[in-house]
């Protein structure tokens, strides 16, 4: 038995109902339902560090190293190359390395075709009156090394140039990789956090039982889907502008275009993927599957749709494919607006296709969605 | 009285398991109404329906004198709903969440307010991931409370509760029930049921198979309080059936079993007897009669689910 069934029981017999207090008056104050979910949505990300640095921290990151890796415009590398040893092999050396844009080493024929294997140089030089370049043909800038070393050859032999030439240097903005990259990060963080945010919540609410409790609340519906969506408009704005408050003094990307365009191509990218995410979770209940059911959807995305390279290397009958995807048709029209300063005239098919697919994603995702 | 709550021939299947098979209830308005079972009675069941969360396969339900046909959200608004074992969200303060529930109700209770009424004030600005599993539970009767509901649903409040936890959960039950709020409540803690219900329904395998008050569920067991004693030398049952208020006679192993009413009646008359006698006693104790009681007699099993 248990022990407190000696205590008297707290609660009145049936037969003597006690007097009901008089019902305390209600408060004025109205708290707006809308308001209140979206404060709890944001309140429950920024209080959350994990899901900060990857929506904040990550792309930076990522946007840092990449930048730094294949910033090619302001301190080229040296082209590697080598001189073979010979009788001449001390003389060409002195003549090539006047030319700043060449790293030069002198070493033996052996050891040149050591370095040709691990890609260490470009070209070789050896021969003896007669000049004999060694190059893979397959690599696009050893061709224009030849020329260039035959033509310093030849000119420190006494050729003359028959016309004068002068060259001046074009820099064209947008047209470096980092110019290429940013655009392509936006996306991609436009795409993950708006599947995460929508996808992996919704899913964690149904398995703690937390949708099945406000679904049998008097809360309206359209309020809580909307609060999802209200929040995921606040963390798109800031996703963005943490992206180019970095990009645009670091590697000083600069934006082209109409800025109300990229506005509206973000916001409809960002609800296509938010519905994306509804539909993937709208029948989840363990998060291990909605997670694996984001990334089938996502991977392909991140692989064909030109974030880190263009998608246009990939073959014809592929772009059928590629261009109709969601993250394509937000990078390719990113790019158009940041790097070629497109306007929303010129991005009017993408910024509807975007559109179309929200409404259609939402829609089904909202028709499909169960609270318990 | 007007009735909150009226079921009449409840089924529900979930595919070939019947959950609930045939369940007929009347809660009246200020009535706190227990729903006693096992595990697996389908009490959860019985009350998501009542709740307007799942439909049930056929049976007829009208709660607050309305069908979940009609204006499902103006029913809402007059509900307090505690589910069973409900995370809300981890990173959100207690007062949060609770003005959160609030701004879904058209009319109710300040949030300050129920968390007093909770004991949750010292820790509203806490975040629910910090709170203790009672404290948890509590959070959850507030946020049932804050609409000022005309009718409370907590389904099992005290499951995997410590005791101590559960008595403060109690207290604060208890206090809204005697406020005159119509509940309708579930557990598988016999004493819950009977410390906070006017009337109790018994659960089993789908069915109500007893329905009363508690002290009428117990009398069904013949007297309020069990007494138990060995002796040396051993009574007779002819000698011990005399005595005042005893109900039932049984021996059970080398002790005697006798139901009474009253206990303080019954012991000195005992005592009594065994003196005039001669015999010594051995052993002695006494315990209130309780729903585990019943349930026992009912079944044959035990409402923690033991054969």
């Amino acid at each position: 038995m248990s022990p407190g069934t000696q205590e008297p029981p707290i609660t009145p017999d049936a037969a003597t109902p006690v007097p009901t207090p008089a019902v305390p008056t209600p408060p004025a104050r109205i708290w707006s339902p809308l308001w209140e979910l979206v404060l709890a949505r944001l309140r429950e990300f920024f209080r959350e560090p994990a899901a900060i640095f990857w929506t904040y921290g990550f792309p930076t990151v990522l946007a840092l190293a990449l930048g730094v890796a294949f910033s090619g415009g302001t301190d080229p590398k040296a082209i590697p190359i080598a001189v073979l040893d010979g009788p001449r092999q001390a003389a060409r050396v002195e003549v090539l390395q006047q030319d700043p844009a060449l790293g030069v080493v002198a070493v033996s024929e052996d050891e040149a075709r050591r370095r040709f294997q691990g890609a260490r140089i470009v070209l070789a030089v050896g021969g003896d009156d007669e000049a004999r370049f060694l190059f893979d043909p397959t690599n696009p800038e050893a061709d224009a090394t030849r020329r260039r070393v035959d033509d310093l050859l030849q000119r420190a032999a006494g050729r003359k140039d028959a016309v004068a030439t002068r060259t001046d240097l074009v820099q064209a903005p947008g047209s470096r990789y980092i110019d290429f990259l940013i655009p392509g990060l936006i996306g991609m963080n436009v795409m993950s956090s708006s599947m995460w945010g929508i996808g992996y919540a919704l899913v964690e609410a149904r398995k703690r039982k937390l949708l099945k409790r406000l679904a049998a609340t008097p809360m309206k519906r359209s309020h809580f889907v909307g609060s999802f969506l209200i929040a995921r408009m606040v963390f798109l704005v800031t996703e963005v502008a943490a992206i180019l408050a970095f990009a645009v003094p670091v590697f000083d990307v600069q934006f082209q275009g109409s800025i109300l365009a990229a506005a509206l191509l973000s916001i409809a990218g960002a609800m296509a993927f938010a519905g994306l995410g509804l539909v993937a979770a709208s029948r989840t209940t363990s998060t291990e599957t909605v997670s694996g059911l984001m990334n089938i959807i996502m991977l392909p995305m991140f692989v064909l749709s030109g974030v880190f390279f263009s998608a246009s290397h990939f073959p014809d009958w592929m772009q059928t494919f590629i261009r109709p995807l969601p993250l394509t048709l937000l990078n390719d029209g990113l790019r158009a607006v940041i790097n070629e300063g497109a306007g929303l005239g010129d991005v009017a098919l993408p910024l509807l296709a975007l559109t179309g697919g929200a409404l259609l994603t939402l829609t089904v995702g909202l028709r499909w969605f169960r609270w318990t | 009285m007007p009735l909150a709550i009226e079921v009449h021939n409840l089924v529900h299947k979930y595919g070939e398991v019947t959950a609930v098979n045939g369940i007929d209830l009347e809660v009246s308005e200020g009535e706190c109404f227990g729903l006693l079972g096992p595990n697996g009675a389908g009490k959860t069941t019985t009350v998501e329906i009542l709740e307007g969360l799942l439909e049930p396969t056929s049976g007829v339900v009208r709660v607050l004198g309305q069908t979940w046909n009609g204006d499902a959200n103006a029913l809402r608004q007059r509900l307090g709903i505690a589910l069973q074992e409900t995370t809300l969200a981890d990173r959100l303060t207690v007062r949060e969440i609770v003005i959160l529930f609030r701004s879904f109700h058209d009319h109710g209770v300040d949030p300050d307010e129920v968390l007093a009424t909770v004991a949750l004030t010292d820790k509203k600005d806490d975040w629910v991931m910090k709170l203790s599993g009672g404290q948890k539970q509590r959070l959850a009767i507030a946020c049932a409370l804050v609409g000022d509901p005309d009718l409370l649903f907590l389904d099992e409040p005290t499951t995997g509760l410590d005791p101590q936890a559960r008595r403060d959960l109690w207290e604060v039950v208890g206090n809204v029930v005697r406020r005159g709020k119509t509940c309708l409540l579930t557990t598988h803690y016999m004493e819950e049921a009977e410390r906070l219900c006017h009337r109790v329904a018994i659960v089993d395998k789908g069915k109500v198979i007893a329905l009363g008050t508690p002290a009428e569920l117990i009398g069904r067991v013949g007297g309020s309080q069990v007494l138990e004693f060995g002796s040396v030398p051993e009574m007779t049952a002819e000698a011990l059936e005399g005595l005042p208020g005893v109900r039932e006679v049984r021996q059970v192993l080398d002790r005697w079993r006798l139901t009474v009413d009253a206990a303080h009646e019954a012991v000195p008359a005992l005592l009594d007897r065994l003196q005039r006698s001669g015999a010594n006693l051995t052993a002695l104790s006494t315990h209130q009669a309780s729903l585990d009681d019943v349930f026992v007699v009912l079944t044959g099993r035990t409402l923690r689910g033991d054969a």
